[in-house]
C-alpha cells in the first residue's frame, strides 16, 4: 500500500525517512502543532512550494530541461483563480474554473515554447523561457486594468474557507473549527495529491524515458524515442502542475501580485530549493522547500535572539544582527552546495 | 539470399567542400552479413550515420524494404527496423544494466507515454530484458550502474541494446573495439547467432581480419567516401589492389 502510494520510491536512508516523516506530520497537523497565524501561514507556503519545486524538479532533474519560466506558469495559475474570483464572484466554481483554465493555459504556453525551442538546443529553450517570462511579467504589471498592475488583486473566496464559517462547535486543542482550518487542509490535501502524482510520473515508463533522455538524448533517439515529444510533454505537465500550485497559493493568500508569484526572486528561490534538496529525487523538493521557507521566515528571529544573547561581545552582535539574515542565508547556501553537491537527499542516500 | 532489405541509392553527404560519402549505391539482402572495411576516414561511420539518420544526406536516398526512409527522423527509422550500435560506447551511464535494456524493450512496445503506472510493474517488459541481459552474460551485473562497468561489459551492453531492439537491419560499428581477447568472442558469438535469423540483414564495420573471415558473407570496401570494392570475402581480401591501396596497415591478423 505504502509502496504503491510512493510509487516504489522509498526514502532509502534512515535519516531521510525520519526527516520526511517529521515534515509530513508537521504539515499534516500544523494548525494543531503550531497554532498561530504566522506558523500556519508558513506551513501552507511550504506545501505550495513543495509542489512548485517538485514540478520544477520533474523538468530539470528528470527531463534535464532548464527553464526560467516556472514562476510564469505558477503566476498563470494564481492569476487564473484571482481573475475568476473577481469576475465570477466568490464561489467554488470560480476557484475551479480559475485553476483549470490557468493550468490549461500554462500547458498550452509550455507546448508552444517547447515546440519552437526544444528541438534546437537546451540553452535556447532556457533563453526563450527567460524572454517569455520577462515579457509576461511586464505585461501583467502594465495591464493594470485587468491584473491590478503592481498592486495585484485582492478578492473574496468562498465563505466556507474563511474564518467566519464554523463547521463544528467548540475547539480541538484550542483550535477553532472554522473555514480557515478547512482552507489549510484544502491546500495540504491538494499539495499531497499533486506530489504523489508527480512521484508516480517520475517512476512510470514515461519517467524512465525522461531519465534516459537526460542521460543520453542521442541514444534515446536511436532506440526509438522522439526526444522532442517527450521533452515537450514533460514541460507541459510541469507547467500545468506549477499552475495548480499557483492556484492553491492564490486561494490561500486571497491576493495575487507580481511579487508573490511572477518575480525573478521567486524563480531563484525555486532553483535554490531544488539544488539544496537534491535534483532528480523528488524528495529533494520536500526537504529543500521546507528548509528554505523555514529559514526565510525564522532565520531573522533566530538571529535576533542570538544577537541579544551575545550582547556585550565584540563584533558578534553586529554580525548576528537580524538585519544581516540575508547574508547568513547566502552563506548557508554556499556551504550546502559546496558540501552537498547532490543536494541533501542525494547526500543522505549516500550518492556520489 | 533473398530480396534486398536495405538499399542506398547514390547516397552522398558533403561537409563544406569535403565529400565524406560519395554516391554509394549498394543493397543488403536478408540473411546476409556484410563487412564494411576501409582505412580510417574512409567514411564507414558516416555511411552508417546516413543510414540510421543521425546525419541528413545531401543527396541520394535510403530505402528500407523498398520504402524511402531518407526523410524520417532517427526514432522513426528505428521503429521501421533500422538498428544501430555505436563505435564509441553510447549508453545511459547512470542507469543500471537492466534498465538500459528495458528502455529499448519499452520503446518497441510503444509504452513511453504511459505516465500513471509504475515502470517496475511492467513485468512483460522486464522479463524479456532480463533474458537479453542473460544472453550477453551480464546477469551478475544486471543491477550495476553502467558507468561502473568495465569497458568490455559496456561493449556487451551496447550489443545487448541492439539485440533488444531486434531490428530488420543490424548495424554494428566495431563491436569488439578495445575488448580483451577473452571478451571479444562473447560478442562475436552473439553476432554469429544473429546470422541464423534469415530474415535479418547485418552490417558490420570491422578491422580485424579473422573476424571478417569467419563471419562475413560479403565485403564492401570504402575509400575516400566511395565504394571501392564489393564481393566475396576471400576474393576481396586476396585482391592486391585492395590490400595495398585501401587497407594498408588497417587490416591486421589479430
Amino acid at each position: 500500500m505504502l509502496t504503491k502510494l510512493l510509487s516504489g520510491d522509498m526514502p532509502r536512508s534512515p535519516v531521510l525517512t525520519v526527516v520526511l516523516v517529521a515534515i509530513l506530520i508537521g504539515l499534516a497537523f500544523a494548525p494543531f502543532l503550531f497554532p498561530g497565524v504566522r506558523s500556519v501561514d508558513t506551513a501552507a507556503r511550504i506545501c505550495v512550494f513543495i509542489v512548485l519545486v517538485a514540478s520544477y524538479d520533474l523538468m530539470l532533474g528528470y527531463g534535464g530541461i532548464v527553464s526560467f519560466a516556472h514562476t510564469m506558469f505558477f503566476g498563470l495559475g494564481a492569476y487564473g483563480v484571482a481573475l475568476a474570483s473577481t469576475h465570477m464572484g466568490r464561489g467554488f466554481d470560480a476557484l475551479l474554473v480559475g485553476a483549470v483554465s490557468g493550468a490549461l493555459l500554462a500547458a498550452a504556453l509550455a507546448f508552444i515554447i517547447g515546440l519552437f525551442s526544444l528541438r534546437v538546443r537546451a540553452i535556447f529553450f532556457a533563453m526563450i523561457t527567460l524572454a517569455v517570462a520577462s515579457a509576461v511579467a511586464v505585461l501583467v504589471s502594465q495591464l493594470s486594468g485587468l491584473t491590478g498592475g503592481e498592486d495585484g488583486l485582492s478578492y473574496k473566496i468562498p465563505r466556507e474557507l474563511g474564518p467566519a464559517f464554523k463547521f463544528a462547535d467548540g475547539e480541538i486543542f484550542g483550535v477553532k473549527m472554522n473555514g480557515k482550518l478547512l482552507k489549510y487542509y484544502l491546500v495540504f490535501g491538494v499539495s499531497l495529491v499533486l506530489f504523489l502524482l508527480m512521484l508516480r510520473i517520475v517512476h512510470s515508463p514515461f519517467g524512465r524515458v525522461l531519465l534516459a533522455i537526460r542521460e543520453n538524448d542521442f541514444r534515446a533517439e536511436a532506440i526509438g524515442y522522439r526526444v522532442v515529444h517527450y521533452r515537450v510533454a514533460a514541460t507541459c505537465i510541469s507547467a500545468a502542475i506549477a499552475a495548480l500550485a499557483g492556484s492553491i497559493y492564490a486561494i490561500w493568500l486571497r491576493y495575487v501580485g507580481p511579487d508573490t508569484s511572477l518575480s525573478m526572486e521567486v524563480m531563484i528561490d525555486i532553483l535554490l530549493m531544488v539544488v539544496i534538496g537534491g535534483m532528480g529525487t523528488m524528495y529533494g523538493a520536500v526537504v529543500g522547500a521546507t528548509i528554505f521557507i523555514l529559514a526565510q521566515n525564522y532565520l531573522q528571529n533566530l538571529m535576533g535572539s542570538a544577537a541579544s544573547a551575545f550582547e556585550g561581545w565584540p563584533i558578534l552582535p553586529d554580525l548576528l544582527n537580524a538585519d544581516r539574515w540575508l547574508l547568513w542565508l547566502g552563506v548557508l547556501f554556499i556551504l550546502s552546495v559546496y558540501f552537498f553537491p547532490t543536494g541533501i537527499v542525494g547526500r543522505l542516500r549516500g550518492g556520489k | 539470399m533473398s530480396h534486398p532489405i536495405l538499399e542506398t541509392r547514390d547516397l552522398t553527404v558533403r561537409f563544406g567542400g569535403h565529400v565524406a560519402v560519395d554516391h554509394i549505391s549498394c543493397s543488403f539482402r536478408a540473411g546476409e552479413l556484410t563487412a564494411i572495411v576501409g582505412p580510417n576516414g574512409a567514411g564507414k561511420t558516416t555511411y552508417f550515420n546516413l543510414i540510421s539518420g543521425q546525419i541528413p544526406a545531401s543527396e541520394g536516398s535510403v530505402l528500407l524494404n523498398g520504402h524511402d526512409i531518407s526523410r524520417m527522423s532517427v526514432a522513426q527509422r528505428t521503429h521501421n527496423g533500422i538498428g544501430r550500435a555505436f563505435q564509441l560506447t553510447n549508453l545511459f551511464p547512470n542507469l543500471n544494466v537492466l534498465e538500459n535494456v528495458r528502455l529499448v524493450i519499452q520503446s518497441k512496445a510503444g509504452r513511453g507515454f504511459n505516465m500513471f503506472s509504475m515502470a517496475s510493474d511492467h513485468d512483460d517488459l522486464t522479463a524479456p530484458a532480463l533474458e537479453i541481459v542473460k544472453r550477453v552474460r551480464l546477469s551478475d551485473q544486471a543491477d550495476q550502474i553502467v558507468s561502473e562497468l568495465s569497458h568490455g561489459d559496456q561493449r556487451k551492453l551496447e550489443v545487448a541494446l541492439l539485440i533488444a531492439l531486434d531490428p530488420l537491419v543490424y548495424m554494428f560499428d566495431e563491436p569488439t573495439a578495445g575488448m580483451s581477447v577473452d571478451e571479444a568472442p562473447v560478442v562475436l558469438d552473439l553476432i554469429a547467432d544473429l546470422k541464423q535469423r534469415k530474415d535479418r540483414s547485418i552490417l558490420l564495420v570491422e578491422h580485424k581480419m579473422d573476424v571478417i573471415r569467419t563471419l562475413a558473407d560479403r565485403i564492401i570496401v570504402l575509400h575516400n567516401g566511395a565504394l571501392a570494392a564489393d564481393g566475396d570475402p576471400a576474393e576481396v581480401i586476396a585482391s592486391d589492389v585492395v590490400q595495398e591501396a585501401y587497407m594498408g596497415k588497417e587490416l591486421t591478423d589479430v
